[in-house]
């Protein structure tokens, strides 16, 4: 193992988790030696502190206090905790994969009835005895990144889904993390969405907790290959318990004159990371992300968005809003660069913060690195309080502070939550705003 | 008891003072009106009434039903039966006019012990008034007064009032803006409402909307305070002659 150059506690107790850890994670022969590359990739830096740029606003080693033992599998109290918690993201129709403390949990998913074209496995089972192509696959993400590292090295399990070539689901398929609580633990996972070409796919992850969850660690990344002519709706949204921490990195690809529609929100979590690289691989495609962090408390949510544009005739549109209250932290970091080749590239970004608070913070960190000319990019930021006479006007008709607040809340969040087109998750998105309102009112 | 008593009220907005020790007592069924030039702080008047922030009360009172106004929240204010239709009403994007009447009308009822309106109940209610009123009903659908125009903007004023049931109505320069066909259908609405218990305040320039809602009362505003008070004739006097002689007196 290599030189270890920078550690603290915390990093020591995760290369220790690792080593006891390491011989019961799924996969032997090349998968085990990836593990071991990543987990050297991890080491050289450890946990991530402000130090590195671009983990400036969220030291983890100041974060992180503690590193939690791996998750052990549910049993069935804490199957019957999670099969609980689900029934609130219920989406009629949906294909529910459910994920319980890192484990696929096939009784809580629905994986009868198939539709043609569609595959479905657990990370687990590819990493155990699937083919090289597709482990290899699931170890591309890049271990520069000592959270992908760490993740790569640990990720016990998750969904692999493969969509053929002309498949267009009418259902979306829902992808829920539940984090039964039973015991203080880290979870490890890892899940693969790869689109045929002329394909059409919604996609929900939900990230959740039982009820009265203990502390924990959700650490998950996804890998998404959008093919040629395909379009793949994503809405993301993280309701973890107060006291837990996600950490999730993703890494999407996008073939020629792909549609990539993706809505993020946080509203939960005591401590969360999302750090996506958008890639458009072939020409005339488009991206539109819309994120939301809806934080209040001592919540940290940080939202790191890599667009690369390396090919010409590609538009992207980033928007991101974050609501702030008490002592919460919003982080925005939004990199865009446009390589020499990527001419006609039509790149823009936008940031919105809304402060409810005097300790309120949101960072925004906008990175424009254009190398062609023939471009449209740019980039704006506001910051603000609530409109005084605005709120005036609605307690005149008698709303309270806070429900005047909320409905205003509500009106700042729901022109992002109008780019989900799917009415379902439209509805999933504005009940987790709504019980965000609630929780502070 | 009185329903409002204004009390040699002062005013300071800036540390500049606005309102001199401004009275006025309206009562139960009254219309009263106010008529003053630009600038006399007539719409200062109204605020602090209904309690928007930024004002500073250096002396004197508001009474409503006996009770220190000034003490009450505006939203405790609202649900009591203090309703100001504004001069300038806001735009709030992305907050629809139905959602806003309802949860506008049920913190009011909740606030009061009253039970929250079914949501039949409530859209019966809604459209009735609106129909009265000629506001159309993809009018509602819209955030609160996002596109309105000027005029649409003060029938939305007049159908929230219309809805609220409040005790008290002052409004705030309701005529600016509007045509005479909006006018009388406006003044109509609000004519509807005047009832032995409630009481109006119609706060104007012009004379001309008091010949479609007739005052009881007409008190002359200058320079912060009520100069003159007097019948519905003062009205026409005072568009004979105009303001300049209270000016002169203030
Ligand atoms: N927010 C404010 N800040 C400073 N001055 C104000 C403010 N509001 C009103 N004023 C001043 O107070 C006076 C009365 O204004 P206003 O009450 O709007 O009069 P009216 O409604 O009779 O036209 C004017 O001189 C106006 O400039
Ligand atoms: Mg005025």
């Amino acid at each position: 193992m290599n030189v270890v150059l920078a550690k603290n506690e915390t990093g020591r107790a995760l290369s220790e988790s690792f080593a006891v850890a390491r011989d019961r994670l799924p996969g032997g022969g090349k998968v085990a030696e990836a593990r071991n590359t990543a987990f050297e990739a991890y080491e050289r830096v450890g946990l991530p502190h402000r130090r590195l740029e671009e983990w400036k606003y969220t030291d983890l080693r100041a974060l992180m206090r503690e590193v939690l033992p791996l998750a052990a599998a549910p049993d069935a109290a804490a199957l019957k905790q999670a099969a609980a918690a689900v029934k609130l993201q219920a989406i009629k129709g949906a294909r529910r994969l459910v994920l319980v403390d890192g484990v696929f949990a096939p009784k809580l998913s629905e994986l009868e009835g198939l539709e043609k074209g569609v595959t479905v496995r657990t990370l687990r089972d590819v990493l155990e005895t699937g083919d090289a192509a597709l482990q290899t696959q699931l170890f591309t993400p890049d271990n520069a990144n000592p959270m992908v590292a760490l993740n790569s090295a640990m990720m016990t399990d998750g969904v692999v889904i493969e969509i053929a070539n002309g498949v267009v689901l009418k259902q979306p398929l829902q992808v829920i993390h539940v984090a039964s609580g039973a015991t203080s633990a880290a979870m490890f996972t890892r899940s693969l969405l790869r689109l045929g070409k002329d394909t059409g796919v919604t996609l929900v992850e939900s990230y959740i907790a039982a009820e009265g969850a203990k502390a924990y660690q959700a650490h998950d990344s996804m890998i998404v290959a959008i093919g040629d002519n395909s379009r793949l709706d994503h809405v993301r949204l993280v309701e973890d318990g107060r006291d837990a921490f996600n950490i999730s990195s993703a890494v999407i690809t996008l073939g020629a004159h792909a549609h990539f529609n993706t809505f993020g929100m946080t509203s939960g979590a005591a401590v969360s990371r999302y750090q996506a690289t958008i890639t458009f691989a072939g020409e005339g495609s488009r991206v539109e992300t819309n994120g939301v962090n809806l934080l209040n408390g001592r919540q940290h949510a940080d939202t790191t968005l890599f667009m690369d544009h390396a090919v010409p005739h590609c538009a992207s549109r980033e928007v991101f809003r974050a609501v702030a209250d008490d002592r919460g932290h919003s982080v925005f970091q939004g990199r865009i660069i446009v390589r020499p080749d990527a001419q006609k590239t039509d790149a823009k970004m936008m940031t919105r913060a809304l402060l409810l608070s005097d300790d309120a913070e949101a960072d925004n960190k906008p990175e424009l690195e254009i190398f062609a000319d023939d471009v449209t990019c740019g980039h704006g930021a506001t910051t603000g309080a609530l409109d005084e006479s605005l709120l005036f006007y609605l307690r005149a008709r008698g709303l309270s502070e806070k429900e005047a607040q909320a409905l205003l809340i509500q009106a700042f969040v729901g022109e992002a939550i109008e780019s989900i087109v799917n009415d379902d998750l439209r509805e999933l998105a504005i009940a987790a705003a709504q019980r965000w309102l609630e929780a502070r009112a | 008891m009185s329903l409002l008593e204004v009390k040699d009220l002062k005013v300071r907005v800036e540390e500049r003072e606005i309102l001199h020790g401004l009275t006025l007592t309206v009562n139960p069924g009254e219309v009263h009106a106010i008529m003053g030039p630009n600038g006399s702080g007539k719409s200062t008047l109204s605020h602090v009434i209904a309690g928007k922030p930024g004002y500073e009360v250096t002396d004197g009172q508001i009474l409503f039903r006996g009770e220190d106004l000034l003490e009450m929240d505006p939203d405790e204010r609202a649900a009591k039966g203090v309703f100001l239709a504004f001069q300038y009403p806001v735009e709030i994007p992305g907050v629809a006019t139905m959602n806003f009447l309802r949860t506008a009308l049920n913190a009011q009822r909740k606030a009061r012990g009253e039970s929250e309106f079914s949501t039949p109940d409530f859209l019966k209610k809604v459209r009735e008034v609106a129909k009265s009123l000629n506001i159309p009903q993809d009018m509602l659908k819209r955030g609160v007064n996002v596109g309105f125009s000027g005029g649409e903007k003060k029938r939305n004023e007049i159908l929230q009032m219309a809805l609220f049931e409040p005790a008290v109505c002052i409004l705030d320069e309701m005529d600016s803006g509007l045509d005479i066909d909006a006018l009388r259908i406006a003044a109509d609405g609000v004519n509807a409402l005047r009832s032995p218990d409630r009481a109006m305040v119609v706060i104007t320039h012009y004379q001309r909307l008091l010949n479609y809602i007739v005052p009881d009362f007409v008190h002359v505003m200058s320079k912060g305070r009520v100069v003159k008070s007097g019948g519905k004739d003062l009205a026409l006097e005072l568009e004979a002659s105009g303001y300049t002689q209270f000016e002169d007196a203030a």
